[in-house]
């Protein structure tokens, strides 16, 4: 299964989407610059975390503009995967592929620390390797992270099991609606997640709780 | 031509900003302080004279970029 990852300046969680795909799916993913407007043929697109274009105007507005977006979105649209992670999730719900806003975290400090996951939908191709209800742990590193979305989305995400993470036991770091760490799309290819499940893969992270997630979506074995 | 555009949250929007804005404001004394929200202003400076064309163009503006219309409302000015 092959994958790329979108680079855009100002990302600096690139290198370890890299090496977390390069190690967990065996071959080094393309990279893509914004400026590309084609995305080679692949299974899954990564979008990083970081401070794209240091977080100007709103986190993510001025990547989720930028010219390889559109390729994302095209990519998106014929079903293939897209996770985007902290940065990466602010630039999908900017630009329109997923719904909702990602606001100030309510506490109004950056918050850099290890939370616990509830997987709210294990029905999906990327939480399919998890237990539903399964409670995993996952580092958190970010200012604005508060994910809020009108009544009528929210019951919408809620009922057709869009939400796929939740924080849970009381580990919300942000002030995020419903608790709501990550969403997909009405399809369900598309995926962002304020949590950085790359950084949880192996012995030397201390634990690998975020390896099935990438094993899920690439289709390899545990 | 020079707009101002203003961008404030939408009515039931959480602003914790505004909200320490609101606790640094009494913290300072003054009394009497309600609500504060926090927004943001572009002055724009346009070339042209058709004001229905900038006005067009600002609306698009704040749709497409300054603008995230999920949490934000915004105002056009022209002067």
């Amino acid at each position: 299964m092959k994958s790329a990852v979108v680079l855009l300046p100002g990302l600096n969680r690139d290198r370890d989407m890299i090496a977390a795909l390069t190690k967990i799916s065996g071959q080094a993913p393309a990279t893509v610059w914004q400026t590309d407007t084609e995305i080679p043929d692949v299974d899954l697109i990564a979008i990083p975390g970081g401070f794209s274009f240091g977080d100007y105007l709103r986190c993510g507005a001025i990547a989720a503009r930028m010219p390889v977006m559109r390729a994302v979105a095209e990519k998106a649209a014929k079903g293939v995967m897209v996770i985007g992670v902290c940065n990466g999730f602010q630039i999908l719900v900017e630009a329109g592929l997923l719904p909702g806003a990602l606001m100030r975290n309510a506490s109004l400090k950056f918050v850099c620390r290890q939370v616990k996951l509830q997987i709210a939908n294990a029905n999906t191709m990327f939480t399919r390797r998890y237990q539903p209800g399964q409670i995993i742990r996952s580092p958190v590193a970010h200012h604005d992270g508060n994910y809020f979305a009108d009544t009528e989305t929210l019951a919408r995400l809620e009922g057709e099991g869009q939400v796929v993470f939740r924080y849970a036991e009381g580990t919300n770091p942000n002030g995020s609606i419903n608790d709501i760490a990550g969403i997909v799309n009405e399809k369900g290819n598309v995926l962002g997640l304020m949590p950085h499940p790359e950084n949880l893969i192996e012995a030397a992270h201390g634990g690998s709780d975020g390896r099935a997630l990438f094993e899920g979506a690439l289709g390899i074995a545990a | 031509m020079k707009a101002r555009i203003t961008v404030t949250l939408k009515n039931g929007v959480l602003d914790p900003q505004g909200k320490a804005i609101e606790h640094a404001l009494s913290g300072l004394g003054f009394d009497g302080v309600g609500q504060v929200r926090q927004g943001k202003v572009f002055d724009i400076e346009l070339n042209g004279t058709d004001k229905a064309k900038a006005e067009a163009d600002l609306k698009a503006m704040c749709d497409r970029l300054l603008a995230n219309t999920v949490i934000e409302n915004y105002a056009v000015e022209i002067a």
